[in-house]
């Protein structure tokens, strides 16, 4: 129930989002600068959707990251961990300065989500398609304890080709889920090219609602967009809503921009110089 | 109170799974439209608003069970041994295994006793694939006595399982009054001639070649072995070091499952003749039960030839 947020402790302005969004892009250029490898891309074009999410609309509470009354963020697409890192650390979930340690031995931030290591990540993800049915399992709980927590989960577009996708999204209209709240980062590209040429999507919108879902299409680096979009998600009764998100792979930085190249590759120091410029 | 010793082991599961859920009201029901042979529909009727049908979404299912245990619950999910292992096996490795989650996973129709349905339906794999992920427990019941006890466990003990059961009624092995304990063996018969290490429906077979060999002067230590993983190491050593020689009966393929744990232990610790009782490296086809279990050799009669064969070898060495 979004008029319940009244504990929200992230209560941002639009223009003050836009900026918080520009922040933790340059936190996933630095972090994957430094440890080598990831996946900028699909980070970049999750940004604005994820900058929305902590920063104004999740009821949570980075210093109780159990509270089980807490809005749910599952990021189903494992891959891009760093985006949700920027943020779980900017909210204070965890030192700002543990982000330089991603990937590497002994770090609580995997290279894919790890539930039993990062405070604030809710599940261990890595292999695509599981998200959404991992949502649809804390939601179920929530009708069962009786309490109103909202359930969003961030999929891939290209994870979207995987099948267990359809059989969630078949399953959570069936059971009448109206917390859930499926954003598919539609940036058409996934790690061998285009989609459309890997593996045809099209339509999507008309896919979810096939499928009985509330749809909405909103360009996902709208910040007005995205708020207005994920408001009436939490409006939506009696079924569930998927918000098909038209992003740019790479957002934010010229050459990452609808790049497949850094789909899964680190920029070398002369990118990562140029990219924290262009995100200055 | 229920008789449960005539039962089936899937229909025990059903009853108990009713008796406990109306103390452990964290229990909720998954089942992929098999909840009438999986038995899960006893819990459907008592607890409705608790039974989470999911239709045919294995993959589905597993997942959405991870989301339950990782919001408090005790998932419960529940369909046949072949399709809850071969069908999710990434979705129970990525979202239940490797968070460690409590989620009990009790597969009916194991193995090879499922019968005429042929060999998409025997489940001859599983518990090869359940024993490799790691911090999984895996249990396969000898009987519905047993079966009782090992879903109390389930319930009260943290982490994921992995609970095999039979299609048809197993031979009763147990009285009312036994208690299960996780990770270790029971002593079924003594004996310091060999062992004869089994678990499911083969501990039957276990006990009557064993009983056959005592009255040929034979005598055979017997343990049932209902927990694969944690594997209780130190049973099988002593039995190692006690009897010399070692037959392990199983239904499945005799790579992965028991046979191959048993193995490895007695390799590292204290090198025995070990012969092995399962599904050698063939998929098998519709048939009874009983006709099936004659095929492929796993019945009594194999057992105590395969105990004079491994005493032979130990005489041997």
């Amino acid at each position: 129930m979004a008029d319940l947020r009244t504990e929200a402790k992230f209560d941002l302005s639009v223009p003050e989002l836009e900026k918080k969004a520009k922040q933790l892009r340059r936190h996933v250029v630095t972090m994957i600068a430094t440890a080598g490898s990831g996946h900028p891309g699909g980070s970049l074009s999750a940004a604005d959707i994820v900058t929305a999410l902590y920063f104004k609309v999740l009821r949570h509470d980075p210093k109780n990251p159990q509270w089980p009354d807490r809005d749910r963020f599952v990021l189903s697409k494992g891959h891009v961990a760093p985006i949700l890192y920027a943020a779980l650390a900017e909210c204070g979930y965890f030192p700002v300065e543990e982000l330089s340690t991603l990937r590497k031995l002994g770090s609580r931030l995997q290279g894919h989500t790890d539930r039993t290591l990062t405070p604030g990540v809710e599940m261990s993800a890595g292999s695509l398609g599981q998200g959404l049915s991992f949502g649809i399992g804390i939601a179920l709980a929530s009708r069962l304890d009786k309490r109103d927590y909202h359930v969003y989960v961030l999929l891939g577009d290209g994870e979207c080709e995987e099948g267990q996708v359809w059989e969630a999204a078949m399953s959570a209209p069936h059971f009448k889920i109206d917390n859930l709240t499926a954003i598919v980062d539609h940036n058409g590209i996934q790690l061998d090219g285009k989609c459309c040429d890997i593996m045809g999507l099209d339509s999507l919108a008309d896919k979810w609602r096939a499928f009985n879902w509330h749809v909405i299409e909103i360009d996902g680096h709208d910040m007005k967009q995205v708020l207005q979009a994920l408001e009436e998600a939490g409006k939506t009764k009696l079924r569930p809503t998927a918000i098909i998100a038209h992003t740019v792979k790479g957002k934010g930085v010229s050459f990452m921009e609808n790049n497949v190249n850094f789909h899964g590759k680190a920029p070398n120091a002369q990118e990562t110089e140029i990219a924290l410029k262009e995100l200055a | 109170m229920t008789d449960y010793a005539d039962l089936s082991t899937r229909e025990a599961y059903g009853k108990i799974l009713v008796e406990l859920s109306k103390e452990h009201k964290d229990i909720v029901v998954l089942d992929a439209d098999l909840s009438s042979s999986t038995m899960t529909k006893y819990f459907a009727q008592e607890f409705p608003e608790r039974f989470i049908e999911c239709g045919l979404q294995e993959q589905n299912m597993m997942s959405i069970a991870a989301g339950l245990a990782a919001t408090g619950k005790i998932p419960f999910a529940s369909t046949f041994a072949v399709f809850a292992s071969c069908r999710c096996f990434d979705q129970v490795r990525v979202s239940i295994a490797q968070p460690h989650l409590n989620v009990k996973i009790v597969a009916t129709h194991g193995g090879i006793t499922v019968g005429e349905d042929g060999a998409s339906h025997h489940a001859i794999e599983d518990l090869a694939l359940y024993c490799s992920l790691p911090g999984f427990n895996v249990i396969v019941p000898a009987d519905a006595i047993e079966t009782v006890e090992v879903i109390k466990a389930a319930v009260v003990t943290e982490g994921p399982f992995y609970v095999r059961l039979g299609r048809p009624k197993f031979p009763t092995v147990y009285k009312d009054g036994y208690r299960f304990n996780l990770g270790r063996a029971v002593i079924m018969r003594k004996g310091k001639d060999a062992t004869v290490i089994a678990c499911g429906v083969m501990v039957s077979k276990a006990l009557e070649a064993a009983d056959k060999l005592a009255s040929q002067g034979v005598n055979c230590l017997v343990l049932n072995m209902p927990t694969l993983k944690p594997l209780d190491e130190a049973a099988v050593i002593a039995a190692a070091i006690q009897t010399g020689a070692i037959v392990v009966a199983e239904e499945h393929l005799i790579h992965g499952g028991l046979g191959s744990r048993v193995a490895q232990v007695v390799a590292r610790e204290k090198p025995v003749p070990i012969n092995f009782i399962g599904i050698n490296d063939v998929y098998t086809k519709s048939g009874k039960p009983d006709e099936l279990l004659q095929q492929r050799g796993l019945t009594a009669e194999a057992i105590e030839q395969a105990v004079r064969a491994a005493i032979k070898k130990k005489s041997a060495g």
